[in-house]
């Protein structure tokens, strides 16, 4: 059946663009693009890589071609992907090959509709969060029905049911749930013809999403005696939220909750979940600051409840502790912790005016950010039952109190500089305190605790030549200890790139692993392709874009990326 | 499976053929940077040339080529009345930063939002930086992905190219 559809909807597609085109009042266009990541394994005795672990296993390659036709109001497409096996460090579940995506769309003034698969975000995701992101290998479109309609100036309302993706997985048998949802929005300076000139302008929105999927009865054994439940086939979420903007003053907080929703995430307790985002920030031309809170509890929202990963993820929640972007600095990203959390950030951003005697010709750009989050406060239901316990409802929590355990921690600060035509250069100090037990679950690993010392200088020779340089530093006494990493860069705008590079863990406890990572990279774009190579050693890590992070273990080899559209 | 392998690789190769090499903007509805709904088709510089440039507030590379523009923006303008449109695909993570990042650093710019990505995919693209140029009558006439230090100044060659009423040769 699905294959039929397949068929029917890439034949529209071929007779589309080459027949009617020129029939259609605009003429239709076809366009799409393509990306092809391969890697050539190598053995690295040093990292443990040896033939037999490798296992004739040498190559990897992950890719995809999209093709969208548009016409007037209509387009469709569709993705074709392949994994031929993936690349270590993806979701060995993609092996395999076919069209996961595709669709129709008819788009017209008010009323938009799609059918097949899309993607959706119900304000900042807390209910509903369907996206893709190559880099990671995540992929949740929602194969179905979506509808959005703006009945009233101001008001926009999206209304969908579908099934979710989980890697090649067809929907049967309840192996996932059914999800319907509702968003509606509305713009209160629209919609209120006496606010329309207002100063103040205010967005309220609300969601509403169901997911259904048939579960039979589990019991559970606790003290001996074995207890039968029932676990809900239809669990519903919904949030509520405010955007609130008074000149330089802008207020951000959305509130979600659901229902009951025992899985095998959270030890399948009966609690309700919760989650509240918040932030708030004042800017004018040269300062920012913005100021966040966070709180969730017990708000894993997936598809299938006996999934633990990603993959099965409905709804979207937002890590806090501070993005970085230099590469040792990534070593201990922070991941959001479903089960529970509670953390703040705060950030300023201030620029030294140009032709002042700090800000010199070109002024001075500063960051500070700081973030800590903590376990939530819990205590026990009842005096007997611990926390936790399976089939209770789990456990009760002061809304405001940090617990003990510390999570993460982090302080940074940032200075970006252009000295002259030439020179600029950025430096960056980051101290940070992660827990690896509970982030990357290690249990009984000590609190790793690190400064991170960066300088990134670039020298422009000319107008087509460059050289970036980039030093980092991470001192630590916990998990692998110090690591150094030096690159030199050379751009030929706007065509050619190399690279080499090399991360160094001098610091290792364990001697043997006190390895050089060197990489050499060239890449080339023109227009719309580029072709990137680099060869040489990949040290372990986790790789986060956004919300959602993935083990990548070390290799060794050669890779190769293309990207290109048309 | 086999079967719908060969029929898609052949759509594929067909389509990559007969594709069009200019193309328009796509309609795609995205938000201001104050959460103002905005349909990528009302993207408009009264017939001058237009920068569309995808960014994110932690991407080096698209930090560097927007900071670099701001610089000059002043005097691009002056001469060829160019509009950019710096549309940032940070998602609730870090969206709520935008406002505030983007006033401290005075960018001229016109600010979008496209938290999940529906624009980029729009235009076929993956990855930021992702910088295009679009010419007065709506045709996106030149694409770049990546950015490195002094591509801007080969983005405004053709910038002043357009501005005289010059054709950009595919190439």
């Amino acid at each position: 059946m699905i294959r039929k559809f397949y068929l029917l909807l890439s034949g529209i597609v071929f007779l589309s663009a080459n027949a009617f085109s020129q029939g259609f009042p605009e003429g239709g266009q076809v366009h799409g693009d393509f990306v092809f990541d391969a890697q050539l394994y190598q053995t690295d005795e040093k990292l443990g890589i040896t033939d037999s672990t490798l296992d004739g296993n040498i190559f990897g390659m992950n890719a995809y071609g999209n093709i969208i036709y548009t016409n007037g109001d209509f387009s469709a497409g569709l993705r074709y992907e392949a994994y031929l096996p993936p690349l270590s460090g993806f979701d060995k579940r993609y092996e395999g090959h076919g069209v996961p995506y595709w669709f129709a769309r008819y788009d017209h003034d008010k009323v938009d509709i799609t059918v097949g698969h899309f993607y959706e975000q119900f304000g900042n995701g807390l209910v509903l969060r369907s996206y893709q992101e190559w880099a990671l290998g995540f992929d949740n479109n929602i194969n179905g029905v979506r509808l959005k309609v703006q009945p009233f100036n101001g008001v926009y309302i999206k209304a969908l049911a579908g099934t979710q993706r989980f890697f090649w997985d067809p929907f049967e048998d309840n192996n996932r749930a059914i999800i319907k949802g509702l968003d509606g929005e509305i713009y209160l300076n629209d919609l209120i013809s006496k606010w329309r000139t207002s100063r103040t302008r205010i967005i309220i929105g609300g969601s509403f999403v169901s997911k259904y999927q048939q579960v039979t009865p589990r019991s559970f054994l606790r003290d001996t005696v074995r207890y039968e439940y029932k676990i809900p086939d239809n669990v519903a979420a919904y949030a509520g939220r405010i955007n609130l903007l008074h000149g330089g003053f802008n207020l951000n907080a959305e509130y979600a909750r659901k229902i009951n929703d025992p899985s095998s995430l959270n030890n399948f307790i009966y609690k309700d979940g919760e989650a509240l985002y918040t932030s708030i920030s004042y800017s004018t031309s040269g300062f920012g600051i913005i100021l966040t809170g966070k709180r969730i509890d017990n708000m894993s929202f997936k598809s299938d409840i006996y999934d633990d990963s990603y993959a099965s993820d409905i709804n979207f929640l937002p890590p806090l502790g501070t993005q970085y972007v230099y590469s040792l600095a990534t070593m201990y990203p922070y991941a959001t912790q479903p089960n529970g959390e509670i953390g703040v950030r705060g950030k300023i951003y201030y620029t030294i005016p140009k032709k002042s005697w700090l800000g010199g010709k070109y002024g001075t750009k500063f960051e500070f950010s700081y973030s800590r989050i903590n376990s939530l406060d819990k205590e026990r239901v009842e005096p007997n039952i611990p926390i936790d316990s399976t089939g209770t409802l789990g456990y009760k929590s002061n809304f405001t109190n940090f617990g003990d355990v510390e999570y993460y921690r982090d302080f940074a600060v940032k200075i970006n500089k252009k000295i002259n035509p030439k020179w600029k250069f950025i430096l960056e100090y980051i101290n940070l305190k992660y827990n690896i037990d509970v982030i990357e679950g290690h249990p009984g690993e000590p609190m790793v605790k690190a400064h991170i010392g960066i300088a990134d200088v670039t020298y422009k020779i000319n107008r087509k030549n460059a050289i970036r340089f980039e030093y980092q530093q991470l001192l630590s006494k916990q998990d692998r200890g110090e690591w150094l990493m030096a690159m030199l860069e050379y751009s030929i705008s706007p065509r050619w790139f190399f690279s080499i590079m090399d991360e160094y863990n001098y610091g290792n406890p364990n001697e043997d692993m006190q390895l050089h990572y060197y990489t050499a990279s060239v890449a080339y774009v023109k227009d719309a392709t580029r072709v990137s190579l680099s060869y040489g050693r990949q040290r372990e890590g986790l790789i986060c874009v956004g919300g959602v992070c993935r083990m990548v273990p070390a290799s060794n080899g050669l890779s190769i990326s293309i990207t290109s559209s048309f | 499976m086999r079967k719908a392998f060969f029929i898609i690789t052949g759509i594929l190769m067909v389509s990559a053929l007969m594709a069009q090499n200019v193309k328009t903007i796509p309609s795609v509805e995205i938000r201001t940077l104050e959460g103002i709904p905005f349909n990528t088709n009302q993207i408009d510089n009264d017939g001058k040339p237009i920068i569309i440039a995808f960014w994110h507030l932690y991407c080096k590379p698209c930090i560097k080529e927007l900071n670099n523009i701001a610089e000059v923006y002043d005097e691009w303008q002056a001469e060829t009345g160019v509009k950019l449109y710096a549309v940032s695909v940070d998602n609730a993570k870090s969206q709520h930063q935008v406002m505030p990042f983007v006033r401290a650093n005075s960018w001229p710019f016109e600010i979008l939002s496209d938290p999940n990505y529906d624009f980029l995919h729009a235009m076929n693209r993956q990855f930021v930086p992702f910088t295009c140029i679009v010419n007065g009558e709506g045709k996106v006439v030149w694409f770049h992905e990546s950015y490195h230090e002094g591509d801007e100044e080969y983005e405004y060659e053709i910038i002043k190219k357009l501005a005289a009423g010059e054709e950009i040769e595919e190439e």
